[in-house]
């Protein structure tokens, strides 16, 4: 999929972008980033670290999920310029956890076409866990 | 308590402001480094071409494969090397820092690519306190640059460090 910077109007939103995570794309995640670290790893750890329901997923995955949702909404031709992202909160196993972002500004910079954004990942019953904004550049 | 009677700052971070250090430089990256994270961040889904397809990849404007913008080639080194420390807070009372990650700006330049060997150094940026929920709080900013061989710019990161 991609988009053209012509047709991108404030307020639009990124087409919906989503994963259900639990220690299938964690351990995934830990073997590529050598991340191995106890509380995405193991209940006991998780709890010991003040998480009641155990283990709990990486910050970095969910940037992960950002960058991917922005690129599967861009196309390879685009690119990704700047992606900015607070971790607010944590995520358990199981959750479905959503890209969301909205358009907030369009501009020509520097010889592109960019597009800024306000994002978010949120979980399924729609806490907030990543608040940010991203400027993609366009083909 | 009032911001002027604590402080977590220590001298060291003054001096240290703004100075780089922690220069690394990683492995080259593998085609296979690239798969592989693709295929992990995208799972249980078919990731994009531009990161696994040679012959597609090429036909785009890139010219060929590229890793995706969050892809750390630092990870697994075979040697475990104590990296040189940002300069740390210190409490006075010789008590010990909860510490959490609190985000980060990452804006990116040149894409990598499978051959690329990137280099990053680090330098504490600034500081503000402020007395929070937490307590007496320290947010640090950090910078972390990564340049490949060609000494193009890949990215720039701005980090948060809190501290309470």
């Amino acid at each position: 999929m991609s988009i053209k910077f012509s047709e991108i109007e404030i307020g639009d939103s990124l087409p919906h972008w989503s994963r259900r995570t639990s220690f299938a794309e964690w351990n995934r995640y830990a073997a590529v980033n050598d991340e191995f670290v106890p509380f995405h790893m193991d209940d006991e750890a998780g709890r010991r670290a003040g998480n009641e329901q155990g283990a709990f997923g990486m910050g970095n995955l969910r940037y992960a999920y950002i960058v991917n949702a922005l690129h599967t909404w861009i196309g390879d031709e685009a690119r990704i310029h700047e992606v900015a992202c607070q971790y607010r909160a944590i995520n358990q196993k199981d959750d479905v956890l959503t890209v969301t972002g909205t358009v907030t500004d369009k501009k020509t910079e520097e010889g592109e076409q960019r597009v800024y954004l306000d994002i978010n990942v949120v979980t399924d019953d729609d806490q907030s866990t990543c608040p940010g904004h991203a400027v993609v550049a366009l083909a | 308590m009032t911001e002027s009677a604590i402080t977590y700052v220590t001298d060291d971070m003054h001096k240290l402001k703004g100075v780089w250090i922690d220069e690394r430089t990683s492995p080259p990256i593998s085609m296979s480094d690239i798969r592989k994270w693709a295929i992990a961040t995208y799972w249980p889904e078919q990731p994009p071409r531009i990161y696994w397809d040679e012959p597609y990849a090429e036909g785009t404007r890139w010219g060929g494969i590229l890793a995706p913008p969050d892809f750390n080639p630092f990870a697994w080194p075979v040697e475990r090397i104590a990296r040189a420390d940002i300069p740390q807070p210190r409490k006075t009372d010789g008590s010990r820092f909860t510490g959490m990650n609190g985000g980060q700006t990452d804006t990116y330049g040149a894409p990598m690519r499978s051959g690329d060997v990137i280099t990053a150094r680090s330098r504490l940026s600034d500081w503000h306190e402020r007395d929070g929920r937490l307590g007496w709080t320290l947010y640090t900013t950090t910078e972390i640059e990564w340049r490949n061989q060609n000494d193009e710019h890949v990215k720039t990161r701005m980090s948060i460090g809190i501290r309470y």
